[in-house]
């Protein structure tokens, strides 16, 4: 996607609500975009943000491609306890750290597989595929820990946590790294379009020659290890793994990033960078109630606000309304029918379920 | 016909079955007690559950049942202890606060286009929220009134008892069943399901009755909230979380397809119970860790999500392809 007037004005909302938001944290908190450097790393409100932000940037960015296939991956979460769990056990147990954390992210990369073969092959519509690991991922996570919340002591796993790679924190650091190697990967090559057209229309593109099922399960694959990496942090950062606890509820999170990051729950086009955006306005909007003072309690009321103000803004019934659309990219299929301009970008097109 | 009712056929069979083996392997297990008990205990889910089945027929899901049954609880909580309601009333505005935020979220989906799943979620997070800002404390309900409906049960001479809850589940179920197959707004919500443009086509008021569907869940997640507070005697603002999964879980197994348009209720029914089941099963062994639940449930969705795509492709033959998911 080339950084085009429209595209621009298509993300107009997402990026006015970032820097709305992280304004109104200014606001509340003079000192939030003061950064300095302590003990050898970064620290200041900004990069709390971003280093508090990471495991739910890193599973926005495998669920943008999952999304982007008109798929929703909701195990997520529990693919965080497992990786956390296999990782604590194996720690504790006096493994060394590679094989530590080999070991957990295969794990991720089984788990991505297994969701992957039951959309693909065994064709199961995917909210209800991973739904499966969902409610049972977690059992396996306790399984593993046998119920316990296990910690260890590794300064080299607890690195990956709270660690920092030339004064930036480690999980900013990989999140940073892994959404180069994804954009790399779908930017650079054509996977990208084929994840789109996949997503536009599955039988559409089997016949024009895109091997879906490898695509799908690809795209899978790549949100387990994504969640995978997101456990480990997790885990490295409590020293500890609760398989009860570890990414309870971060599928929703992350599904949100996404959303708000402008990528279409039914699937096409997708904004890698958008997703972090989202994901970063979230964050955002966690840190800035803290600072604010005001009471943790109003979060959910203040997220849920936010989310459905842009969500509004994106909405293709009130850009119908209004007396001119923001961008013809983002008209209803009514539109596209009718100008047919650029029939490979009307990628909303496609009936409603 | 026989394709309507082989999903229902098999989660029925599963659930006795699944009873008869608890049954052989615990003795006491075959008892009206421990019958009694399976219904009381998934009373409040049962109704969830029976409202999720609309709307997952109507093809749109609800993921805000358990954070509404988690603030009616909070609600009732702060009505009769702080506001000094009686409980009828508190009841009353319970069930239209439910409705209502139903509705509006039935509204937003239809006139905004926007996906059920996201705007559910934002519901979620709003009953969520807004129960944490009237409280974060678990606050006890001491009206008189709580017990003596807490008394209300029906004895059965072989022991065990079917509480009020456990009633009004299985009153919930015949209503429901009665309303989705014998009704016009029923023959509604499948058509939706089916195909919303042909619905639309034929004439299906199709705003009415999205609103409708959402505000029924929402009704019966309030209804749910109120169970679930005489059952547990507080309000509390983490009650039932992660309840909607629960729900959607069991209308799976029941053999309602998420994609809409094709289930039963009562296979709902079913599915509640089978989980229920599970769960009594592995209390009643001891040895068991609880998380063995989350694990045989993950496993008999998977069986059961196979099954039917298995009959799905049996019918389906003369169209080739299955339908796209």
């Amino acid at each position: 996607m080339t950084l085009s007037s429209s595209a621009l004005r298509r993300n107009l909302p997402q990026c006015g609500a970032l820097i709305a938001v992280l304004l109104a944290n200014w606001l509340l908190f003079p000192d939030f975009f003061s950064i300095r450097v302590q003990d050898g790393r970064l620290f200041g409100s900004l990069i709390d943000v971003m280093n508090r932000g990471a495991p739910v940037a890193l599973l926005a960015i495998g669920m943008t491609m999952v999304i982007a296939t008109r798929g929703v991956d909701l195990s997520v979460g529990a693919v965080m306890a497992i990786s956390g769990a296999i990782a604590a056990t194996m720690t504790q147990a006096g493994w060394s750290l590679p094989l530590v954390l080999l070991a957990a992210l295969g794990a991720g990369l089984l788990c991505g597989l297994w969701n992957g073969v039951l959309v693909a092959v065994l064709r199961i519509q995917p909210i209800i595929a991973t739904l499966i690991l969902m409610v049972a991922g977690r059992g396996i996570a306790q399984l593993i820990t046998e119920g316990q919340i296990v910690t260890f002591v590794s300064p080299g796993l607890a690195a990956i946590g709270s660690g920092a790679v030339l004064t930036v924190p480690t999980p900013v650091v990989l999140t940073a790294a892994t959404l180069a190697v994804t954009a790399l990967l779908v930017r650079a090559t054509a996977l990208g379009l084929m994840i789109e057209s996949v997503g536009v229309n599955r039988l559409s593109s089997a016949y024009a020659g895109v091997n879906t099922p490898v695509i799908l399960i690809a795209v899978y694959v790549w949100c387990g290890l994504c969640a995978a990496v997101a456990g480990l942090i997790v885990t490295a950062d409590i020293r500890g793994a609760d398989a009860n606890n570890a990414g309870l509820w971060l599928e929703l999170d992350a599904i949100l990033a996404v959303v708000v990051g402008g990528t279409s729950l039914l699937g096409g086009r997708f904004g890698l960078l958008m997703s972090i955006v989202g994901a970063a306005i979230i964050q955002a909007m966690n840190t800035g109630i803290l600072l604010s003072g005001f009471k943790p309690e109003f979060n959910l009321i203040v997220k849920a606000a936010v989310l459905m103000v842009v969500l509004l803004a994106q909405s293709p019934a009130l850009s119908l309304l209004l007396p001119r659309p923001r961008s013809p990219a983002n008209a209803r299929p009514i539109a596209a029918k009718v100008t047919g301009k650029a029939p490979g970008k009307a990628h909303k097109e496609g009936s409603a379920p | 016909m026989i394709q309507r009712f082989l999903p229902l056929i098999v989660t029925m069979m599963v659930l006795v079955v699944g009873f008869l083996l608890c049954a052989a392997q615990f003795p006491n297990f075959a008892s009206w007690r421990v019958v009694g008990n399976l219904l009381t205990d998934n009373a409040f889910v049962g109704i969830a559950a029976a409202g999720m089945t609309f709307v997952i027929l109507s093809g749109g899901i609800d993921l805000s049942v358990g954070a509404v049954i988690g603030f009616t609880t909070v609600l009732l909580a702060v009505l009769i202890e702080q506001v000094g309601l009686h409980p009828a009333v508190a009841f009353a505005v319970a069930l239209a606060v439910g409705t209502g935020f139903g509705a509006a979220m039935g509204a937003v989906i239809h006139w905004f286009q926007m996906p059920p799943f996201i705007v559910t979620l934002a519901g979620m997070f709003i009953a969520r929220g807004v129960s944490f800002v009237l409280t974060t404390d678990s606050i006890p309900i001491n009206h008189p009134l709580y017990s003596d409906l807490n008394d209300v049960a029906w004895r059965f001479a072989a022991g065990g008892r079917l509480s009020l809850p456990a009633m009004l589940m299985l009153g919930v179920f015949a209503l429901s069943m009665l309303l989705a197959h014998w009704t016009r707004f029923g023959a509604n919500i499948y058509a939706l399901g089916g195909n919303r443009h042909s619905a639309e086509l034929m004439g299906v008021p199709v705003a009415r009755t999205t609103v409708a569907v959402y505000a029924l869940s929402g009704l019966l997640a309030g209804l749910a909230g109120i169970v679930f507070s005489l059952y547990t005697g507080a309000g509390y603002s983490l009650a039932a979380t992660g309840v909607e999964l629960d729900t959607i879980t069991a209308v799976v197994i029941g053999g309602t397809q998420l994609t809409g348009g094709y289930g039963l209720v009562l296979g709902t029914f079913g599915g509640v119970l089978i989980q229920g089941l599970i769960q009594t099963y592995i209390t009643f062994d001891g040895t068991m860790s609880s998380w063995w639940t989350k694990i045989a449930i993950g496993v008999l969705l998977f069986v059961f999500i196979l099954l039917q795509k298995g009959l799905l492709a049996v019918w389906s033959d003369r169209g080739g392809e299955p339908a796209e998911a």
